[in-house]
């Protein structure tokens, strides 16, 4: 009898996902043998060492590069890349569980949500975004894409007493379901026609064959992308977003939109840019109309918006259409570009939404506009930081979001896409309005404001959501100031995939 | 001590005199910042010393700048962006010399005269943020970095009208940053075209216009287009017609200091963008494309004067007049001559001067009679027989009476356009009589007749307001009489920059045109 073949597997390689689902279950394990409830924020401190922890592995990998022997390589049976793409996508990640747990500690409390269950599966459902970036085979992406999803249907349904938290659940799971099935029957396709799911084997095969009739595979190609594009809220795959950014509970919102959108460009960049480069020609029509309708969807529908949930919703489409600009321009510094995007916009939208938590007090309902009427007045230091992070989000000088869009529209603006690139920065004209709608309400005075004995009712800021908002509205302003660090992080972690 | 290190900063290194320059109202907005809301009177005192100091820092810069050089002087470079090329590199010289004594000149002023009522602590620290951005536009060697400071002054402004403005001030100040934004989109993807353009021919990826500018590389077609993004840009920023409808309704809803600022400073950025990087960038373009900029400043020179002509609101009036004198500055970049040019350049340090000057009059009428509506005031000679000669004075300059400043200005430009454009010279002339008709119209309604009861009780300036005014005065008058300090410094940079139009397009300078008169 043969002895099995095991497969030589370097744990080390995934270390940070390895982090993450250690600490889950570390997590899961404490909460189920131990009836005693640990002390406040208990929870939220050990998922930000967590956190911590996959940081310093991510960190640890990326500097061994360098060293003789651990170039960036596959591992796990040419499972998974272990490169610099994937290490920049473990930190965009393990920052936004960080974040995400800052945010969720203090919201449970208030909410009366409190126990582990929360930070176990953002824990996991980052996981499941690493190993997205990480994937190097159709069929991985397929598991970490729902990994991560399966996580996000429960956070997403997590407040039991809001029926419309129930609701964003039960749309995202359907749609979810239903885009996965796409990209299933894409992987399907591409198997079909090269053979192989594995991204490196397609690229070879694509390099050494010229398929005479391609329509199978142009079409798993084109399923790919219905698949990514759902998860990443691109137009016309962004129906979903408006309803579950607004339904979910607040937290999880921003945890969704930053790593959930970050991982599902992580695997849309790969598959695209570096398995199918040769077909580049075919994609990049198809991606340039995604982008145009993104930024314009994005931005004209935000403008109507009176739930500021819903209206962030809509510019997390619009800033989708930034980062496809980048892919767009198929070239080292769009992708480079739309690392960095990707970077700054983490930190922007969980900014933003980590105000959206504070000002929905008790409740999780107060999203209206009308809600952030007199803020500057009460709450001065909030009312400035959301001013910063919305100024970023339209892309003004010295933050981080006017050297995102710089980056993209600059490698789209090599690549000798003009159109396009003017077409992504008069659609930023048109985002300014409503953020500059926001930033004016926030200034104007509320109702009885004007009554200066009045006292408005106070607005609490807990610790953790100010660390949030600290950490937010420093990277913005020092990447916009001080940028080439992150700037060279990026375009180093493109160099080496 | 400083005196002496910026003494030795002309041989290049030493004191990095326009880095502070940049950074210092930067850092007192910082330090207003930091100071409690409650101590008001704190919070302004500071916010003057800070644009004092600045202004001193200005005033060091015109002493220490050498005459009859017309290279960029003063230059300084740090790495900024290095995988983009981008680097903060400064640099002044004759053109934007007097825009940035400009700029140290009317923050002060500003900071010192009008009063607001509330919250004087964001009101001061977005005046200095904004001042540091109006200087660094002015001193940006380094595209990007202009671009950064072109964008960063709307958000300071923005503020300021949408805070301490009047009644319309939000659909105001939405309007002003979203046309102004609608610009810089097109300078933006224009610039980056021809940065990597540049690269392409040269293998350098460079922000630095220096290098942009000597090595023309462009096919005649893509300058055009790039010239138009440029020029699309800054016309709406000048504001030139037909882009200038934002103009009236900030300057009118803007509080009196932003009105200053804005009319002053801020609509040089414009015609200075024009000027800098349009012609020095895009010569072959700018002289090819320059009769449509004439005729758009032809037209806007007379379409100013008569809509200011018939203008009910007095500031609304004086806005509109910014939309014909701008027009002038215009008509002379695109002239080509070194009369002309100068004349430009000149006429925007007069036009800061007066314009800022008659804002901050109609804002004191405004607070002695809380309206501006021309047919309500009446008679206010009589009462405030100083604020009337004032105002004479500064009208007087705005419609270009020899002996004043405006004439200087405006007679170079003419004169300047005359020989190479003659009929747009010709049409243009009109505006200066047009200027005359409804400036002194408006004067004789509001000051002279005999007062009714509100208007006859008010009081005259304080003397808070005259020593407001005492500088504007005496450079008004000194301008007017003596232009040549300031001519002589002007001249040289702009002999240089025609040369290099000549030198990278087909036109040449008529013989007659370049001598400046009385230079």
């Amino acid at each position: 009898m043969n002895p099995i073949a095991f497969p030589n597997v370097e744990y080390s390689d995934i270390g940070p996902i390895l982090a993450l689902v250690a600490g889950a279950m570390a997590l899961l394990t404490y909460a189920s043998l131990v009836r005693k409830k640990p002390p406040k924020g208990a929870y939220a401190l050990f998922t930000v060492c967590t956190a911590g922890a996959s940081l310093a592995s991510s960190a640890w990998l990326w500097n061994r590069f360098d060293e003789r022997g651990h170039a960036p390589h596959f591992a796990f049976s040419n499972m998974i890349s272990v490169d610099g793409f994937a290490v920049f996508f473990f930190v965009v990640v393990a920052i936004a569980v960080a974040l995400a747990a800052l945010l969720g500690d203090s919201y449970l409390r208030r909410e009366q949500l409190d126990g582990p269950e929360y930070y176990v599966l953002v824990l996991l459902s980052a996981a499941g975004g690493m190993l997205m970036a990480a994937a190097n085979d159709l069929i991985v992406i397929f598991l970490g894409l729902e990994t991560l999803s399966i996580a996000l249907f429960v956070l997403a349904g997590f407040h039991r007493r809001r029926s419309e938290s129930g609701e964003a659940a039960m749309k995202y799971f359907v749609l979810s379901a239903f885009s996965s099935a796409f990209l299933l029957y894409g992987i399907a396709l591409v198997y079909g026609s090269t053979g192989t799911t594995n991204l490196a084997g397609i690229a070879q095969w694509l390099a050494a064959n010229v398929a005479v009739t391609n329509g199978v595979l142009m079409g798993g190609l084109a399923l790919l992308l219905v698949g990514f594009g759902f998860k990443v809220a691109a137009v016309p795959f962004h129906t979903w977003t408006p309803d579950v950014y607004q339904g979910s509970p607040t937290p999880v919102t921003a945890f969704m939109a930053g790593a959930s959108k970050a991982a599902g460009f992580a695997a849309l960049l790969r598959v695209f840019f570096s398995t199918f480069h040769v077909m580049r020609l075919d994609w990049k029509p198809l991606i340039w109309a995604l982008a145009v309708a993104s930024l314009l969807v994005g931005s004209l529908i935000a403008i109507v918006q009176t739930d500021i949930k819903r209206m962030l919703a809509y510019s997390s489409i619009s800033h989708a259409g930034y980062v496809l600009v980048g892919l767009q321009a198929a070239n080292n510094r769009g992708i480079a570009g739309a690392l960095f995007y990707l970077l700054a916009y983490t930190f922007m939208v969980i900014g933003s939404f980590a105000i959206a938590t504070v000002v929905g007090r008790r409740g999780d309902a107060e999203h209206s506009l009308d809600a952030y009427k007199g803020l500057a007045r009460r709450r001065p230091a909030l009312a400035f930081g959301f001013t910063v992070l919305l100024l970023a989000q339209a892309g003004v000088p010295l933050t981080s979001g006017f050297l995102a869009k710089f980056y993209v529209i600059s490698a789209a603006v090599q690549s000798r896409s003009y159109a396009l690139a003017l077409i992504a920065m008069l659609a930023a004209v048109i985002a300014a309005f409503f953020y500059l709608r926001v930033i004016l309400t926030m200034f104007s005075p509320a109702e009885g404001d004007d009554d200066e004995s009045a006292v408005p009712a106070p607005l609490p800021v807990p610790f953790g959501v100010g660390l949030v908002l600290v950490s937010a509205v420093g990277f913005t302003l020092l990447a916009g100031i001080l940028p080439s660090v992150f700037i060279e992080f990026a375009r180093n972690a493109t160099l080496l995939f | 001590m400083i005196a002496a290190a910026i003494a030795e900063s002309g041989s290049g290194a030493g004191f990095p005199l326009l880095s502070a320059l940049v950074l210092l109202p930067a850092v007192g907005a910082v330090a207003v910042a930091l100071i409690p809301k409650t101590q008001e009177q704190v919070i302004r005192l500071v916010g003057f010393l800070f644009s004092l100091a600045t202004a001193a820092l200005a005033a060091l810069l015109v002493i220490n700048f050498k005459k009859g050089a017309a290279g960029f002087q003063f230059l300084e470079s740090y790495d900024w962006i290095k995988d983009f090329g981008v680097a903060w590199k400064l640099g002044v010289d004759g053109i934007s010399l007097w825009l940035v004594a400009l700029s140290g000149l009317l923050f002060p002023l500003a900071l010192a005269g009008p009063v607001v009522k509330k919250n004087a602590k964001n009101y001061v620290a977005w005046m200095l943020l904004l001042e540091a951005g109006c200087i660094g536009v002015f001193l940006a060697l380094d595209l990007l970095v202009f671009f950064v400071f072109f964008e960063i002054v709307l958000v300071p402004m923005y503020f300021l009208i949408a805070g301490w403005g009047y009644a319309n001030r939000t659909y105001a100040s939405m309007k002003f940053f979203l046309y102004t934004l609608f610009g810089s989109a097109f300078l933006l993807v224009s610039m980056l075209v021809l940065v990597f353009l540049h690269q392409k021919a040269t293998g350098e990826l460079t922000f630095d216009v220096v290098k942009l500018a000597e090595t023309q590389t462009l096919a005649t077609s893509t300058a055009r287009w790039l010239f138009l993004g440029f020029a699309i840009a800054f016309a709406v920023k000048v504001p030139l017609f037909p882009l200038h409808t934002w103009l009236p309704d900030a300057h009118t809803e803007a509080p009196t200091a932003g009105s200053v600022i804005l009319a002053g400073v801020m609509l040089k950025l414009g015609t200075y963008g024009l000027l800098r990087f349009g012609l020095y960038l895009f010569p072959q373009a700018a002289v090819d494309l320059g009769p449509v900029l004439l005729t758009l400043a032809t037209i806007g020179i007379v379409y100013g004067a008569v809509v200011a002509a018939v203008q009910k609101d007095l500031k609304r009036l004086v806005a509109y007049s910014s939309v014909a004198h701008l027009g002038f500055i215009v008509l002379g970049t695109f002239a080509f001559t070194n009369q002309a040019i100068t004349g430009s350049v000149l006429q925007m340090v007069n036009h800061g001067i007066s314009t800022g000057a008659l804002f901050f009059l109609v804002g004191m009428i405004y607070e002695r009679r809380h309206t501006r509506e021309i047919a309500e005031l009446r008679g206010l000679q009589k009462p405030a027989p100083i604020l009337a000669a004032v105002f004479t004075v500064v009208m007087l300059s705005s419609l270009g009476l020899p002996g004043l400043n405006g004439f200087v200005g405006e007679f170079l430009v003419l004169l300047g356009t005359f020989v190479t454009h003659r009929w747009w010279a010709v049409v243009s002339a009109t505006g200066v009589i047009l200027a005359a008709v409804y400036l002194l119209w408006a004067y004789q309604r509001v000051f002279h007749g005999e007062p009714d009861e509100a208007n006859a009780s008010i009081p005259d300036m304080s003397w808070r307001e005259r020593a407001v005014m005492a500088p504007l005065i005496v450079l008004i008058v000194f301008l007017g009489v003596y232009p040549k300090p300031v001519l002589d410094r002007i001249e040289p940079s702009v002999t240089r920059l025609i040369t290099h139009v000549e030198d990278h397009s087909d036109y040449r300078q008529p013989t007659v045109t370049r001598e400046v008169a009385g230079g």
